[in-house]
């Protein structure tokens, strides 16, 4: 299969421009460890997901999103998928409800009747995560309130910032009552002045969640993975050749894959009709 | 006991995190450190900061009304980014390195570093290729004596010459703006290849470079001072001032253009400032004088402490006066409009016996250059009968 020759071939979506230095980085580390990688960027999630199912990719840099459709996608097909690895960076996250501080809104049901501006369709934190929390707190979107949602980047599986700042900045204007963001999107916002200091409040949280998996896929060979495995783990923050990789993709040490996190994306994809059980897109309104 | 700090409502929205770090600096990686706070997203904010820096949280959940409390545990990560970081010699002189590793780069000298980086393409990155002991000092100098053209020059008490005497200054200035340009681009052209651990060389020739701009300028106004055009340029000219750009060696870049060149061009700049028939002329070429005294000065400093560590350093300065010679063998050398123009500006007038004045005065000019030359080659170290043979090859264009 496509590990011929020895050479992994590791997916990665292209959601931003320095996503071929992070690559090209982590490929000339790794050859000079004595694992030659080759990368293949896709222009979004669901391509390269399927590509993964198909072998042509031995490994995918996925999604917490792509996560879920790769591995029901496995299971379905009786295909090994395995999660490898994350970021300690893509453990734990929440993501949060905004609200301006001057609005009246106390609690989520006050939600009712209201706009709520969410990411990109697909994006797991600015959109399916928070939804979800709503529809189970009793709130189903379209019906008790209305989904102002941001399609930037629709395929990038939320990756793209664009959506989430649109939410804040249509929160700010008055065009939304409350905006969907993750913690760390809500920290820059603050921070940069998108959100201005004292101007919002944050009315709820998500529960815990976690974010992307290095996934492989049933090409990939057991000693590749096993060399990649530990690569990835010891890099370390004090080399200074494997720092600036680790800070370009946002992380201070790899951590072994964990599935623990995912349960609340999981239920979030089937109640909102995003995949099946086999993984097939169901969403209507999802055109990657 | 435990270190707590409270901040009160201060947000991450508003610096909170700077009093995070600095109470989890004074800790050991896995020290704890409790953290409480009345700020509405003060939870939200601790977690995603903390997650993106490392540092382990757990949150107490008694909190007390809008209370936020947690305990951080310092991770790692600051220590690992330090681990390698080492000092970039000392802020003084004296404590800088032989060799400045390139991925230093553009760190001050004496900073802590951290390891790694790009390399910064500083390709003159040792002490023996670029200092001089000098080089402080005569920075200091150079900074301390800069002059403003506006105001240092009495451009208004032009005396009115005859227009042929002043197409004669018009001319000297000409060559002047066109020897001085030269001037600017060698130094240039070097600035941005010297590492900056050895910022005082690099400073002193900054200001070298704006001492060259500050020449061009008040030798172009001198030169439309009283509405005449610019004189001529010769390819003879320009031909040996490319030699100078095209030398890619530092220290045989400084001999050829300020041992060499400018050291002969203080010679005729103090002529000028003897001869020359108006007070403009006589004022801007002092200035420049003094100016260029200094960069004759480093450009000494640097070559002998350059051979007092590598002897044959004479051999490759020898050999590049030769190249030159070669190389400017079959061009016409000084223009014979310059030349005249010496004569004529210090003749003053068109009697033959004030023209035979001139001429000898130029005479002497061109004798003194070569003593001044084989003054500093003596200097350098090479034997008299040697410096009288390479002061003879240096070009007749004088710079």
């Amino acid at each position: 299969m496509t590990s011929e020759g020895g050479v992994l071939v590791l997916g990665a979506v292209a959601y931003d421009p320095k996503v071929v230095t992070i690559w090209d980085g982590f490929r000339r580390w790794f050859a000079a460890r004595g694992l030659p990688m080759t990368y293949v960027l896709y222009a979004h999630y669901e391509h390269q997901v399927e590509d993964l199912m198909a072998g042509r990719i031995d490994v995918a840099w996925n999604s917490p999103l792509a996560w879920i459709r790769a591995s029901r996608m496995g299971a379905a097909r009786r295909l090994e998928v395995q999660p490898l690895m994350m970021r300690d960076s893509d453990c734990d996250l929440t993501s949060a409800f905004v609200v301006r501080a001057d609005s009246g809104i106390e609690t989520v049901e006050d939600l009712r009747g209201r706009v709520v501006g969410t990411g990109a369709v697909d994006s797991p934190q600015a959109t399916l995560l928070p939804l979800n929390h709503l529809q189970e707190a009793g709130l189903t979107p379209g019906s008790d309130f209305t989904v102002q949602r941001f399609d930037v980047g629709v395929g990038l599986h939320g990756d793209h910032v664009g959506g989430e700042r649109d939410a804040a900045q249509a929160l700010m204007a008055g065009e939304v009552d409350a905006a969907c963001m993750l913690d760390a999107n809500h920290l820059a916002f603050s921070r940069d002045g998108t959100l201005p200091a004292g101007a919002t409040r944050v009315l709820a949280q998500t529960v815990l969640f976690d974010h992307c998996m290095m996934t492989s896929g049933p090409s990939a060979s057991a000693e590749s993975l096993q060399k990649l495995t530990d690569l990835l783990l010891s890099m370390s923050y004090s080399d200074p050749e494997a720092r600036p990789l680790l800070d370009m993709e946002g992380l201070k040490a790899w951590v072994p894959g964990r599935t623990s996190g995912y349960g609340p994306l999981d239920a979030a994809t089937d109640a909102l009709h995003f995949y099946d059980a086999e993984g097939n897109i169901v969403a209507a309104d999802y055109r990657p | 006991m435990q270190p707590t700090i409270d901040l009160e409502d201060l947000g991450f929205d508003s610096g909170a995190h700077i009093l995070v770090q600095r109470a989890l600096r004074s800790l050991s990686p896995g020290g704890k450190l409790a953290v409480q706070g009345r700020d509405p997203a003060l939870r939200l904010h601790l977690a995603a900061w903390c997650r993106q820096h490392g540092h382990r949280i757990e949150f107490i959940d008694a909190e007390s009304m809008g209370q936020t409390a947690a305990v951080i545990t310092r991770g790692q990560v600051e220590a690992d980014r330090w681990s390698g970081a080492r000092r970039a010699g000392g802020p003084r002189p004296e404590e800088m390195l032989d060799q400045a590793p390139a991925t230093w780069g553009l760190a001050a000298r004496g900073a802590l570093v951290e390891e790694g980086g790009p390399d910064s393409g500083f390709d003159l990155d040792t002490k023996v290729a670029v200092w001089s002991d000098l080089a402080p000092r005569l920075y200091a100098q150079a900074a301390a004596a800069q002059w403003d053209p506006a105001t240092a020059i009495g451009w208004k008490t032009g005396d009115a010459l005859q227009p042929d005497i002043e197409a004669a200054v018009v001319q000297v200035m000409t060559y002047l703006v066109e020897n001085e340009q030269a001037a600017l681009a060698v130094p240039a052209r070097f600035l941005g290849r010297i590492h900056p651990h050895y910022r005082e060389v690099v400073q002193f020739l900054a200001v070298q470079v704006a001492d060259e701009a500050r020449h061009m300028e008040v030798f172009a106004r001198r030169a439309g001072l009283n509405g005449q055009l610019p004189g001529t340029s010769t390819v003879g000219g320009r031909a040996s001032l490319a030699t100078l750009l095209a030398e890619p060696d530092f220290a045989l870049a400084s001999f050829l253009l300020s041992v060499l060149g400018e050291g002969t061009f203080l010679n005729l700049l103090s002529f000028l400032e003897a001869h020359g028939p108006d007070t403009v002329t006589r004022e801007v070429t002092r200035l420049a004088r003094q100016d260029e005294t200094r960069h004759v000065a480093f450009a000494m400093g640097h070559l002998e402490f350059q051979l007092g560590l590598q002897a044959e350093l004479h051999d490759r300065m020898r050999a590049a006066v030769e190249r030159r010679y070669e190389a400017l063998r079959n061009t016409a050398g000084l223009s014979d409009d310059v030349f005249d123009s010496l004569v004529i500006l210090s003749a003053g007038s068109w009697e033959p016996a004030a023209i035979t004045r001139g001429y000898a005065a130029v005479a002497r000019l061109e004798r003194e250059m070569a003593e001044g030359r084989e003054r500093r080659l003596v200097r350098l170290g090479f034997p008299s009968s040697e410096a009288s043979t390479l002061s003879a090859l240096h070009t007749r264009n004088f710079m």
